[in-house]
Order: structure tokens, then sequence, then C-alpha cells
């Protein structure tokens, strides 16, 4: 079966209506819009009440027509007001009072078919086939064939863009964050409807803001899981425009999210819960927003040997594999816990007083004391050919504190710093 | 008189419902140290759903202990989370005790004690982490101390009711009454072996119904 939505004027929103229940849509502007609706009935019932709920859903007036096919389905839209289903076996009887001028075809035929007399689609479809083949060619039987109500195509279905990004033009300048806001859900309302109706999500969020004076403003959210949350994306637009706010008024905004298939995982019975990535998202923009976007994620420890070195990752761990230890292994397999460097950033400048080449006090701010033992020089450099080389020799110090340190003396500054503390 | 009590009782009920119920802590389980003696002296691990604390000076074995629990977390699928108040987490020395460094959020305070612990709160809220770390080893004592006790028991509500397991790692004892587990971590001294230092043996002391136990380990570079 086919639907048909013939309104006058508003194509865009017959199309909006007809994506909520197919994807399989043609066009026929400048009015009209038939799509699909085969196997609609245990989600609506009969065409009848399918029917229903096309006009119910469309939201402006316009003509619901359902028939068995496309072109009986367009030309009961056209030509009867209000709802109409047409059932199948029945079409020629459905059409029949339907005038002549819907039909189409070239001005002779139907200025021909008018002299004969035929006013109705009822009085074409009661003409033979073979003598209208005969004298009015193969046209002639194709609008024969659509006045009985006999059509057999295929949708010529409309090719979407894909596109999800809006942008609105402000009437006056925008210089405060709260209007901005109610500006941003709503732009966000539009996008994430347009992916809720091709059961999309998105994984990043793109927002440009054109301001009155010097460069656009743009930000963008990168989510590690496709989410697909209004009130969260607005949220972490909202937390970062407040740590990185437009340095002008805003005269026009540019929203546009990256579509990307929604995430379906399938949890485990025996796995730990994990964070809902929507709530962790928000939860982590929150904290980002309280200590800083570059101090918040998972550190991924850098290809080096230049001492703490690593890069900040976004936290995604429903993308890592979980942990694949069973319990009773972690029980038979008990390790030695291993010896940890408590990090001093940035390291602090001591001074330290060196006999026989071994350092035997080290005077800092916060760490001061006799060194009872000391094994080093550990001698690292490397990266000479860049302006930031290291080289250095550490030592492993204990003072008579009872504190374990790791010291080191810079070759190229011929100074002295505390890099951690063991523990 | 008993009935003025059971009648302000009722009034009180009434207005603020469930106030007067003792609330059960939820058996929510365990998780592993990997080190059989802290096992053992904590009668099976650090208990999910509640607050526990390691205590210690520097150099006391304390984020040993605390990279072993992370470790065994980790390994679990658990997500933890490492509330850094003095950005003296190491992703190196992580990494080498056996973390999966893809399963923790590190959360750089860079010095700010009132940072991480808004911080913590907010996740440990938001439920679905099975350990979060307090990393409080580097503050100082006097700004420790100003977390109002308020706090703490806010944050150990949190963790029983969405059943991580929250550890602090300080200095000194802070929550007091609000945590399950206290663990006094002392240094026994380093280990030497020629021109490298080896490790470090610690002892672990806990406090379980007036008496005191204590374990040894060593933690080995």
């Amino acid at each position: 079966m086919y639907a048909c939505l013939h309104g006058t004027g508003n194509l865009a929103l017959l199309v909006e209506c007809a994506r909520g229940f197919s994807p399989h849509i043609e066009e026929n502007p400048p009015d009209t819009v038939v799509f699909d609706v085969r196997g609609l009935r245990s989600l609506h019932g009969p065409p009848e009440a399918l029917a229903k709920e096309i006009e119910r859903r469309v939201g402006v007036p316009a003509n619901v027509a359902i028939a068995p096919n496309p072109d009986a389905a367009i030309h009961a839209a056209r030509g009867f007001q209000g709802v109409t289903v047409i059932e199948r076996g029945q079409e020629a009887k459905a059409l029949a009072p339907l005038p002549l001028n819907l039909l189409g075809g070239s001005p002779e035929t139907a200025e021909l078919l008018y002299l004969w007399g035929i006013r109705t689609f009822g009085d074409f479809a009661k003409l033979p086939p073979l003598g209208v083949a005969a004298r009015l060619g193969d046209e002639g039987l194709e609008l024969h064939r659509l006045a009985s109500g006999h059509g057999y195509r295929q949708l010529r279905e409309m090719v979407d863009p894909l596109e999800f990004e809006v942008e609105m033009e402000l009437e006056y300048p925008v210089d405060l964050l709260e209007p901005l806001a109610f500006i941003l859900g709503r732009l966000l309302n539009d996008v994430c409807g347009r992916l809720k109706s091709r059961a999309m999500a998105t994984n990043e969020i793109r927002l440009t803001l054109t301001l009155e004076t010097g460069p656009a403003h743009e930000t963008s959210l990168r989510l590690p899981v496709p989410m697909l949350d209004q009130k969260a994306f607005l949220r972490m637009l909202q937390l970062d425009l407040n740590g990185r706010p437009p340095a002008a008024p805003v005269v026009k905004v540019y929203l546009a999210a990256e579509p990307v298939k929604p995430q379906r995982t399938q949890h485990g019975l025996f796995t730990p819960a994990s964070p809902e990535p929507e709530k962790l998202e928000l939860t982590v923009a929150r904290v980002k927003h309280l200590v800083g976007h570059e101090r918040v994620g998972t550190p991924k420890i850098s290809n080096s040997h230049r001492p703490d070195t690593f890069t900040m990752r976004s936290f995604a761990p429903n993308q890592s594999s979980a942990g694949s230890v069973a319990i009773a292994d972690l029980k038979d397999a008990p390790s030695l816990p291993r010896l940890c460097l408590r990090r001093f950033r940035p390291p602090r400048y001591a001074q330290v007083l060196v006999v026989n080449q071994q350092p035997v006090r080290v005077i800092s701010p916060t760490v001061n004391g006799r060194v009872v033992m000391a094994k080093g020089p550990w001698r690292t450099s490397g990266e000479w050919w860049r302006p930031d080389a290291w080289n250095r020799d550490e030592w492993d110090l204990a003072l008579e504190s009872g504190g374990l340190y790791r010291l080191y003396y810079e070759n190229d500054s011929g100074r002295w710093f505390l890099e951690g503390s063991y523990d | 008189m008993g009935a003025a009590i059971l009648q302000l009782r009722a009034d009180i009920e009434a207005r603020f419902e469930s106030s007067l119920e003792i609330r059960k802590r939820p058996g929510a389980g365990l998780i592993l140290t990997g080190i059989p003696a802290i096992d053992t002296l904590t009668s099976g691990g650090i208990p999910k759903g509640a607050l526990s604390e390691i205590c210690g000076t520097e150099s006391s074995g304390r984020t040993a202990l605390a990279f072993a629990i992370l470790k065994q977390a980790t390994r679990q699928g658990e997500c933890c989370a490492w509330i850094d108040a003095a950005g003296a987490f190491d992703p190196a020395s992580a990494s080498e005790a056996g973390v999966d460094l893809d399963r923790v959020l590190w959360v750089n305070c860079g010095g700010n004690a009132e940072h991480a612990l808004k911080a913590v709160d907010l996740l440990i809220q938001a439920g679905g982490f099975g350990l979060v770390v307090l990393d409080l080893g580097d503050t100082p004592d006097k700004e420790a101390r100003r977390i109002p006790l308020a706090s703490w028991f806010r944050l150990r509500h949190a963790a029983e009711r969405t059943g991580a397991a929250l550890v602090a790692l300080e200095r000194q004892v802070n929550a007091r009454s609000c945590s399950t587990l206290q663990i006094d971590m002392r240094r026994k001294g380093p280990v030497w072996a020629g021109k490298l230092l080896r490790g470090l043996a610690a002892e672990a002391e806990t406090q379980k119904h007036y008496r005191t136990s204590t374990a040894e380990f060593t933690a080995v570079r």
C-alpha cells in the first residue's frame, strides 16, 4: 500500500511527516508526497487507522489517501478532500468520479478526450483498451491504465542529502550566554529531531558563532560514543561557552552534527556495570569545567624515553576491552606490588650539597634533610636535535627523615631538581 | 515521657519520610588488593559501597597499595577514577604496576583539594564507577583537616548508593567514623641491592573491634 499527502505550499512539512512513517518517499513538487506504507499494519492497524494517524501527525491542512499503487494514491489525494482509503481491486470504482484534468497527459490528448465527451476517470476507464491504443497510441494506453487505477510502477525515491546543520541569523547581537542558550536549545532540538527521524546519533557537534567584531568563535564537542541527548549537548555547550566565552556579541549561530549510527551494546551478565555514556560525558564535561580541559582524561603513555611524557585522551571505557581476567584467576595469581613514583609537577628546584661526587644534603622549600643513602648517577638523555632536548643524571635518595626521592641534575642548566617521591 | 517521644518521632517521620530509619549498608562485595597479606588483614579486600582510608607519610607504600587495588579493579573490568589533588599520579608507574590505563579516568586538580572534593562528588554521584580513588597524599595536613565531616558523610552515602569503592589516600585519618576501613601505612625501610633501589618494605595496620592487626609487604621496583 502507498500513502499520499497533498497540501498546498508546504512540501517540506509533508516530507518531514512522511519520514516519520517510511524511508521510501517520492516527492511530486509542488504539493504532493507519496510514500510506501507496506508493513505498517502491525504498528498502526488497518489502512483507515493509518490514514487517520498520518492526518493527525501532518499538522497542516492536507489530503491523505492510501491506495494499492502510487498513482492511484496520488490521484485520490489530489481529487478527494480529507482522508481516502482505496482497497485493493476497488481502484477503478473509487477513482471514477475524479475529473479528467487530474490525469495529466499532453494538451492534444486532453482536448481530444474532451471532444469525445469524456469528463471523468470513470468515463475514460469504460473505453476498450484496444480502441484507445489504436486511436491515442502508447500515451493514451498509459492514461487509460491510470484512469482505471492499475499501476505497477516503483517509487522514484528522493535522495536524502543527510545534512544535519542549521544556522540562524539573529535580529540583534546577543551578548549574554543565557539568551544564547535558548537559541542553542532550539537549534539542537531541530538537529536532534532530524537525526532521530533517521534513527541516527552523533559523535561530533560543531558550533560556529559569528561575532559582531573579530573572527568567528568556533567550538566542537567530540563524543567518544554516539549520543542523541539534546539536554546533555546543551549543557556541554553551555559549560564550554562558560569556560571560553565569545569575545564579542553573537550575530549568527551555525550548528552542525556529524551523523553516525547509534551505539548498540550488549552488556554481559557478569561484566561490571560501567557509567552510562550520556551521563558520563556530561559529568566529565562538568569536571573539565571545574579543573580545566587538559587535566581530565585517560593518560596514554607516549612512545618516548623522555620522562613523564603522555597524552590525555577522552575517557571511553566502553570502547576499550573489558577486563578479561576472571576473579578466580586474580585470586590465584597474587603478584608483588610495585614501587611507585609520586611526581612533583613541575619538578621542584633544590639545592644539593655534593661531597666526593655524591649528594649529601638536599635543601628545598618542601624537602629538606641529610642524605643517608644515594644511588646513582643514572644518565639519561635524548632528542638532542630538538630545542627541548633532555640530558640529566638521576639519583635515588633516602633522606634521614625516611623519605625516598628521585633527584636529578640537569647537565645543560647545571641545576638540581626533585622529580618525585617513591611511595 | 515515652508517649511524648513516640509522638515526636511520629511527627518527624510524617514530615521527613524515613529520616529515622536505620539504614543497613548493602554488602556490595570486595575488591581484592592482590597482596595476600593485605587481603588477609582486610578480611578479603577493599569493601565496595563504602569509604576506605589509606593513610601514611611519604614513602610509606600507600601509593603502591592503591595501585595494587587499581590494578585488580581494572583487570576485573571496572571503570575507575583517580582524583589527584596534587597532580602526583604517574601514568608510567601505574602502567608498570599492571593498571589498565584505558579504564582509568584521571582528574588532575593541580594542587586544589577543594576541586578534588567537588570532582569526586560529581563522579561518584554519576554512578557506574567501580573504584574511585581520592588522592590527598600530598595535600598539607591543615588543608585536609579542613574538609568537613559532612562532606565525608555525603561521599560515603553516595558510595553506598552507587556501590563504588571509594578510597581516600591521605597522610592521616580525616574521615574518621565515615570510613569503613582504615589502613595505616608505615615504612619499614628501603631495600637496596648494589647500586639499585630495589624496593620498599612497608607495614599496614588496621583496627577492627578495638584490636589492631598488622601485615607487611614489600613493593618491588
